[in-house]
């Protein structure tokens, strides 16, 4: 059973064709790391996915069709979404930050879940999320995306610029996420996606070029032609 | 000391009329990236419309009738206001050009049915006696419907905080002037706080019309245009999408320019074009401004 199915999906930008027809499926309760060289077209597939760039082809969130439908609908449908970048609300709060991604009438669990994860987002409810440290704000975005059921949870290099100590702790929180949760990842981080995917798909120049399992992520030679890097780390 | 005193309050009370005009330019730009050139036309129903239900409550216009005015005014200006932005607006989210064409485009037609209707002279709005009066404040005797605008700006700032601050409305409003984007991406419509923005600006342009009217000694279609242009300098000035920052802007503005009005004549609009130029060399974001993300 598929959770979520792109199947030719095209997208253009600003009249470059950035999407060639990309086909591909995410299983239901596995995670399933999007991979590819910087500039392939993972983040606009995710963004796609989203309903930020229009698109033609077709995505199915367990069986319905949401390309063409406004974001905010598709993420009610049960699509989260951690952006790159995290893109907390500065200004806000931490607890103005999660009160706003809460969407239920009664979300005491969600955020006692929320805490259990990060406890420091508890005893830093009241701090500006501008002032937080990377690895704080990318709590504060996956926490977001935890507030509420989701059908499938989409996160874009949740390591990206973090110190090698919190990648280790974002680690930590997506496998634990990831035992309860279908998951999108796209990530540069090998060892990352080694640990927590079940399902890998490859993308090149706008085009799945591989889908299957991890296995082939432990072959340095298939890794170096696909990714374009070592299979230890990058 | 007395002058000083005078000319500073004054300034103030002029700043409260440039902040009622920018405080809702600032939200729907901040927001919505909306360059609302229509801004004015809010100004001017909400004018209107006050003037005629002052003219209804009787020949003596008592403070509770002026004051059910500039609130009837305000909400015409406001619903008015809701109407643009549905009929015209939602369908030109970020078409910059187009928006500022349509905006200026209903501000021409407003302008020119108003002045069909009722000509382009002014007509003297019915006020209290007490407006006539002046107050002694230190030794300086301060005409009285400068304490009403004043008093008007201070609430509506208290207004618009507690609404950005405590309501769920105000939260979205908030994180949208910031991102947008990621406010759809929580699963929010943010459209629906575009509406309410939309309806707010255009009240506090509409009771802002009221009171232009009082210190312009009448209502005609054409009051707003010199206001609307100190909006716009008050929003760029104070930060895009911040009310405090346009309020800080506003009262600056009153008051340097009475100041330089006072000592040179017509200097006053000459210093705010140089403070300006300063701000946005200086500090392009504005005073309490946020760089976008």
């Amino acid at each position: 059973m598929n959770a979520l199915s792109v199947k030719d999906l095209h997208v253009k930008i600003n009249e470059s064709h950035i999407l060639h027809g990309v086909t591909f499926e995410v299983p239901t309760n596995k995670v399933t790391a999007l991979l590819g060289r910087n500039g392939v077209g993972k983040s606009t597939t995710l963004r796609t996915i989203m309903g930020f760039y229009e698109g033609t082809g077709s995505v199915e969130l367990n069986g319905k069709e949401i390309l063409g439908m406004q974001t905010h609908k598709i993420v009610q449908s049960g699509v989260a979404f951690v952006p790159e970048d995290r893109e907390v609300f500065a200004s806000l709060t931490v607890k103005e930050n999660l009160s706003l991604a809460a969407r239920g009438k009664n979300n005491d669990d969600a955020y006692k879940a929320v805490y259990d994860l990060f406890p420091e987002l508890d005893t830093r409810a009241a701090q500006q999320a501008g002032s937080l440290s990377g690895g704080q704000q990318q709590m504060v975005a996956i926490a977001r995306a935890l507030l509420n059921k989701n059908e499938i949870l989409l996160v874009d290099e949740p390591t990206k610029g973090l110190a090698p100590k919190l990648v280790t702790e974002v680690a930590d929180v997506l496998a634990k996420v990831a035992q309860t949760t279908t998951m999108l990842l796209v990530e540069q981080n090998l060892a990352l996606v080694k640990r927590v995917a079940q399902h890998v798909i490859v993308m090149d120049q706008g085009r799945v070029v591989y889908q299957g399992g991890p296995e082939n992520l432990h072959d340095d030679a298939w890794v170096h032609q696909m990714l374009g890097v070592s299979g230890g780390h990058k | 000391m007395d002058t000083f005193i005078l000319i500073g309050i004054t300034g103030i009370g002029l700043g409260a009329l440039y902040f009622l005009v920018a405080s809702g330019l600032s939200l729907i730009y901040g927001l919505m990236g909306v360059l609302n050139f229509a801004h004015g036309s809010f100004l001017t129903v909400g004018a209107f419309v006050g003037w005629w239900i002052a003219g209804k409550l009787g020949p003596d216009t008592s403070m509770i009738d002026f004051i059910i005015a500039m609130f009837v005014g305000g909400l015409a200006a406001g619903l008015f206001a809701l109407l643009i932005e549905q009929l015209l607006i939602t369908r030109l989210y970020d078409r910059h050009i187009d928006q500022a064409l349509v905006t200026v485009g209903v501000s021409l037609v407003v302008g020119a049915l108003l002045g069909g209707w009722f000509g382009n002279d002014l007509i003297m709005f019915p006020t209290p006696m007490w407006f006539l009066t002046a107050v002694n404040v230190g030794g300086a005797m301060i005409p009285a419907d400068r304490i009403v605008y004043i008093a008007t700006a201070i609430m509506l700032l208290i207004g618009n905080w507690i609404l950005l601050k405590y309501t769920r409305i105000g939260l979205i409003i908030r994180a949208g002037v910031e991102n947008r984007n990621m406010v759809n991406a929580l699963g929010i419509n943010v459209r629906r706080a575009f509406s309410t923005v939309f309806f707010l600006g255009g009240f506090a342009a509409g009771v802002g019309g009221v009171l232009v009217s009082v210190y312009s000694n009448g209502v005609s279609p054409l009051i707003a245009g010199s206001y609307l242009i100190y909006g716009f300098i008050v929003v760029v000035i104070g930060g895009m999408g911040s009310v405090p920052g346009s309020f800080l802007a506003a009262m600056m503005i009153g008051v340097i320019r009475q100041f330089a009005n006072y000592y040179v004549t017509g200097l006053g609009d000459f210093v705010v074009v140089i403070l300006l130029a300063g701000v946005l060399l200086i500090r392009p974001q504005g005073l309490l401004g946020k760089v976008r993300a």
